[in-house]
């Protein structure tokens, strides 16, 4: 039901690009003025987003701790799982921003187990987690060379990577079948796992879609249609410099790609994929654990009533002294 | 539910699967023996609490105040300003999975809502339909609901019945902790009087007489006696402890339940005997004598009021510094809210073992030690003597408790004492043990009786695990820290995997050590006799 | 053929009926995670129920002595007990397994109609031994209760002389 609502207005979407374009020639609305506004939300809604979640305090030292604590000197801590110095916070972080080292949890009992493959999903789940997240960055990356006059070598560099395969005319990007196929996967394990299809939301299928749609133009335009290059390098950086036009020769896909991008920049600093910002600023992760070390001090605290040793022997002096329990006042 | 339904239906026809419905849409059914039975009026008015009130969960009106749900907004607004860690675990779940099958209480029951996600979506659906524009716009499609008194039932219901043990936490991508959401929860419902009895109670009792059974002071100190009495018979020793004593070099706290629940109470003889043995300089309190803290489980405040005892307790005793027991949820709190709360201890001093010179470093700020980091100190540097044959009729192994293990990281100190006092010690499977710990199925006041087909199945994951062991190594005994445990253990053991009990680290010490002076001993602390010492017929 | 060949043939095809009949308990989209997921400590109530059904059945095929495999019956109950289930619905995959029997035999001739009264006799044997297991666990809690109780005062109880050791 949930992923039928979100095809629907992926595929709305798509129509609405097309139509603008195609029968409305509405060039200028689609390769500008929406790609302004969506780059416009989408970077206020994340800061504004980043600054809400900064503002607001954290009172308590709460990491989860997976490991060893650092305490007697004999004793081995577990630096990454339990660390008691922000330079090991550093590493706990990027090894869960790099390598999804939480998720990675659920294969490590897996390899132990030894005898045959028995729950082979959540192995699935941090590879295409994995593949997809870095796929999705390095194609980003990729697109800078629509910004940059002349190309930066690095680029070509990371072309070349991406090229090794050495098919077809143009060379054929791992990446973006990587992308598609990892993309397509997390989509797939929504609708056949039933315990993730039981907690699925429209929220988890609209951006899927919408990625492979977005995934599947790009692809298309770079093998298939080959899309006038040097018009859509014109158009990107007419926008950079503030000095827009929009070049003929541009195929619709191409405004219906940068139309479903837009939607993606504008849909993001509302949704869960505000995790991007989020993982950094999740207390139970980028905490130190040193809370007996040094105190930590929580902006709100106030004084609070409480039932002082002076109410307490006030209630039970005399049954102390019988009892032969020192007192305060005899 | 009616209690025993016949269908008349043909047998083969009958189908239980419930019907299949979205969780947004499944009314909750408060069922039977999975929750806890109300507060008492009067215990919630003993701390002010609002909205005392006689009312019972599986009752169609909960008499909620008219106003109720500007209270539960107004609440939830303020909640979401004071803790990052609420407001960014109620916007960033992409829903995944990675915790749906890591909850003890899922797996033993099945029930999708007690998957943590899903826990959590429950309250998540409240937020994003008043507090994200998204929600309010979008509404069902963004997965946001109203406030109903239905939606409210549903969150008290599975608000209490999460252990806040953390396991979901670790596997979760962004850390989200289901504990934390649940406290949320919790601190919400009570702002409706919606408490249970089984921590209300507690507080009150331990708010205003020091402790959660409620014993007054003349009380403890003779209840103690009998365990000093059996001290006495099992190694000839008298031992004679001190209670509120100014000048003492250090506090003790521990878990009041060490002290009258079985089999807690040889834990606290193992306590006693260490201690004698020291020479430790030490003193127990009557006005702190809970290390264990109920109002944790109700809401910030009411836990720090009752954790500012401890530390005005051993400012007003004069001691250099504090020794914590074994206790589970005790730890959290003391080593990640304490000192935040009712800090800074300057008037304490950097805690210095007496005996080795050993100085925590790791608790300089907090001046407060555990138990497990102190015997193992010891036992390092050769402090302690062993009989480790009196522990020979014992197959060990280690429960790591949840708090100490996630939310501290006690993993190794409490293995190294054991191994170093009794012969016999397995593990149980690793996905079962250390930071990937089962809970015992009762924490986070969870421990009542008219729950028990609750705790039974939250219970059965760890007990599915120590049954393992007890079939392929013959484990007879399960150690915990945690006097939570130390009941709830013995209980879910006794009826999924009887022939396990359960005890305590230092039970495990007092048996195995040699005390200077001490006669042959011939009974374990709980007055068996050792092995190779039975009485012939 | 024999009937305990035929049954012992079709073993897994059988069980997995069974086991489909005991997931029933289950909302649909978690019963799945209770038959797909094998792995004993990741998920120990289907673990149980599966490991312990095929127990049962091999007991019952073999002709084994009922006692000799009512431990396997008893693990499966002691769950059961706990999840909320009237008497009828914790126990009614017992009889079940006559139908699953029966269902998979059918239209086979060779089958000798003495052989299946035979194992379906002990099938009923079975059931009520599940009822007494089953009463077994539901006074078990009860008792849990008052143990529990008792446990967690036992030195109040001492003091107040309300429990005492016997003396010598």
């Amino acid at each position: 039901m949930g992923s039928i609502v979100s095809l629907i207005a992926v595929i709305v979407l798509i129509l609405i690009a097309y139509t603008g374009v195609k029968a409305a020639n509405l060039h200028f609305l689609f390769g500008v003025v929406i790609p302004y506004a969506a780059v416009t939300v989408f970077l206020t809604g994340f800061i504004y987003r980043i600054l809400k979640w900064a503002s607001v305090p954290v009172p308590f030292r709460i990491p989860t701790t997976c490991g060893q604590q650092k305490s007697l000197p004999w004793i081995k801590q577990n630096k990454i799982e339990n660390p008691s110095s922000p330079f090991w916070v550093v590493v706990r972080m990027a090894l869960e921003v790099l390598v999804f080292r939480s998720l990675f949890r659920n294969l490590k009992t897996q390899l132990t187990d030894g005898s045959r493959l028995v729950y082979g999903e959540a192995k699935w789940l941090w590879l295409a987690g994995l593949a997809f997240h870095w796929s999705l960055l390095i194609v980003l990356i990729r697109h800078s060379r629509f910004i940059f006059d002349p190309v930066p070598s690095f680029l070509h560099i990371l072309e070349q990577f991406d090229g090794f395969l050495q098919i077809g005319v143009p060379v054929l990007f791992v990446t973006g079948v990587v992308l598609l196929v990892s993309v397509t996967y997390l989509l797939i394990r929504r609708f056949f796992i039933p315990i993730v299809r039981y907690i699925s939301l429209p929220a988890d299928y609209f951006p899927l879609f919408l990625i492979i749609a977005i995934a599947i133009t790009g692809i298309e335009m770079r093998y298939f249609t080959k899309t006038h290059i040097v018009g859509v390098k014109e158009l990107v950086m007419g926008l950079l410099t503030f000095n827009p036009k929009t070049p003929e020769g541009i195929g619709w896909i191409f405004y219906v790609h940068i139309f479903l991008v837009s939607a993606l920049f504008i849909y993001f600093p509302f949704s869960k994929l505000m995790h991007m910002g989020g993982v950094f600023m999740s207390p139970t992760r980028n905490m130190v654990n040193n809370s007996r070390v040094k105190r930590h001090v929580n902006p709100w605290n106030y004084p609070v009533d409480v039932h002082t040793y002076e109410d307490y022997e006030n209630d039970f002096r005399e049954k102390m002294k019988s009892a032969g329990i020192p007192v305060e006042k005899e | 539910m009616a209690k025993f339904t016949a269908k008349p239906n043909e047998l083969s026809k009958i189908d239980y699967t419930p019907p299949k419905t979205h969780w947004l849409e499944t009314p909750v059914e408060i069922r039977e023996h999975m929750f806890c039975h109300a507060a008492k009026p009067k215990d919630l008015e003993t701390v002010g609490f609002p909205y005392g009130r006689e009312w019972r969960p599986n009752d169609e009106d909960w008499k909620l105040p008219e106003n109720w749900k500007t209270i539960i907004f107004e609440g939830m607004r303020s909640l979401l300003k004071k803790y990052r860690s609420f407001q960014v675990f109620m916007d960033i779940c992409v829903r995944c999975g990675a915790c749906a099958d890591k909850c003890h209480f899922f797996l033993g029951s099945g029930d999708p809502k007690n998957m943590p996600v899903l826990r959590a979506e429950l309250l998540r659906s409240v937020y994003r339909g008043n507090f994200t524009l998204a929600g309010k716009i979008l509404k069902k499609l963004a997965g946001a609901r109203k406030l109903t008194a239905n939606v409210l039932k549903e969150w008290w219901y599975y608000f209490y019945q999460c252990t806040e043990c953390r396991r979901c936490s670790v596997f979760c991508p962004y850390g989200i902790d289901q504990a934390e959401i649940t406290m949320m929860g919790r601190e919400l419902t009570n702002m409706l009087g919606l408490q249970i009895g089984w921590i209300a109670g507690p507080v009150a009792n331990c708010y205003m007489k020091g402790n959660h059974l409620g014993l007054e002071p003349h009380t403890i100190t003779s209840s103690m006696e009998f365990f000093l009495d059996d001290i006495e018979t099992i190694t000839g020793i008298k031992i004679e402890p001190t209670f509120n004593r100014k000048g003492a070099e250090i506090l003790f706290v521990t878990p009041s339940g060490d002290l009258f629940a079985n089999p807690g109470t040889y834990t606290a003889m193992g306590y006693l005997m260490l201690f004698h043995e020291l020479g430790l300089d030490y003193t127990w309190s009557t006005y702190a004598s809970e290390g264990g803290n109920f109002g944790f489980f109700t809401t910030n405040d009411m836990a720090k009021r009752l954790n500012s005892k401890i530390y005005a307790e051993a400012k007003r005793l004069g001691v250099k510094w504090i020794l914590g027991g074994e206790c589970g949820h005790m730890w959290r709190v003391v080593h990640q809210y304490m000192d935040t709360w009712n800090g800074p201890a300057d008037f304490l001093e950097e805690p210095v073992s007496p005996i080795t010179g050993t100085r925590f470093d790791n608790a300089r700020a907090t001046k407060m030690v555990h138990i497990a980091e102190f015997t193992a100190d010891l036992i390092k540097n050769s402090k302690l003597k062993f009989d480790l044959s009196r522990n020979d009729h014992l197959n060990v192994t280690f429960h790591d408790s949840c708090n100490t293990s996630r939310g501290m990281g006690l993993l190794e100190e409490p293995r190294y004492v054991l191994k170093s006092v009794c012969n016999n010690f397995y593990e149980m499977p690793e996905d079962t043990i250390r930071e990937k710990t089962f809970c015992c199925g009762s924490g986070a006041g969870l421990n009542a009786s008219e729950n028990m087909e609750l705790r039974m199945r939250g219970g059965f994951p760890r007990a599915n695990a120590a049954k393992y062991v007890h079939e392929k190594y013959g484990v007879n005994m399960c150690a915990a820290v945690c006097a939570i445990d130390r009941v709830a253990l013995s209980t879910s053991f006794e009826y999924w995997v009887p022939g396990v009990a359960v005890c305590g680290l230092h039970e495990l010490v007092g048996n195995a050590l040699v005390m200077t002076g001490e006669k042959e001993r011939t009974q374990d602390l709980r007055l068996e006799p050792l092995p190779g010492k039975e009485v012939a017929e | 053929m024999r009937l305990s060949d035929i049954l012992s043939k079709n073993k897994s095809a059988l069980l997995d009926m069974w086991f489909e009949v005991m997931l029933k308990a289950y909302p649909a989209d978690t019963a799945v995670f209770m038959r797909d997921q094998k792995k004993q400590f990741a998920n120990p109530v289907g673990y149980t129920m599966s490991s312990e059904l095929e127990k049962i059945l091999s007991g019952l095929i073999a002709n084994a002595e009922i006692n000799s495999f009512t431990p396997h019956l008893e693990n499966i109950i002691k769950i059961r007990a706990v999840q909320g289930l009237t008497p009828s619905q914790a126990l009614s995959f017992v009889f079940l397994l006559k139908d699953i029997i029966r269902g998979q035999i059918k239209g086979d001739m060779s089958v000798n109609e003495h052989e299946l009264k035979e194992i379906e006799s002990r099938i009923d044997s079975l059931a009520l031994t599940a009822f007494d297991l089953f009463m077994n666990c539901r006074e078990k809690i009860y008792e849990l209760k008052a143990n529990e109780a008792r446990n967690m005062t036992f030195r109040l109880l001492q003091k107040a002389k309300l429990v005492c050791e016997v003396e010598d």
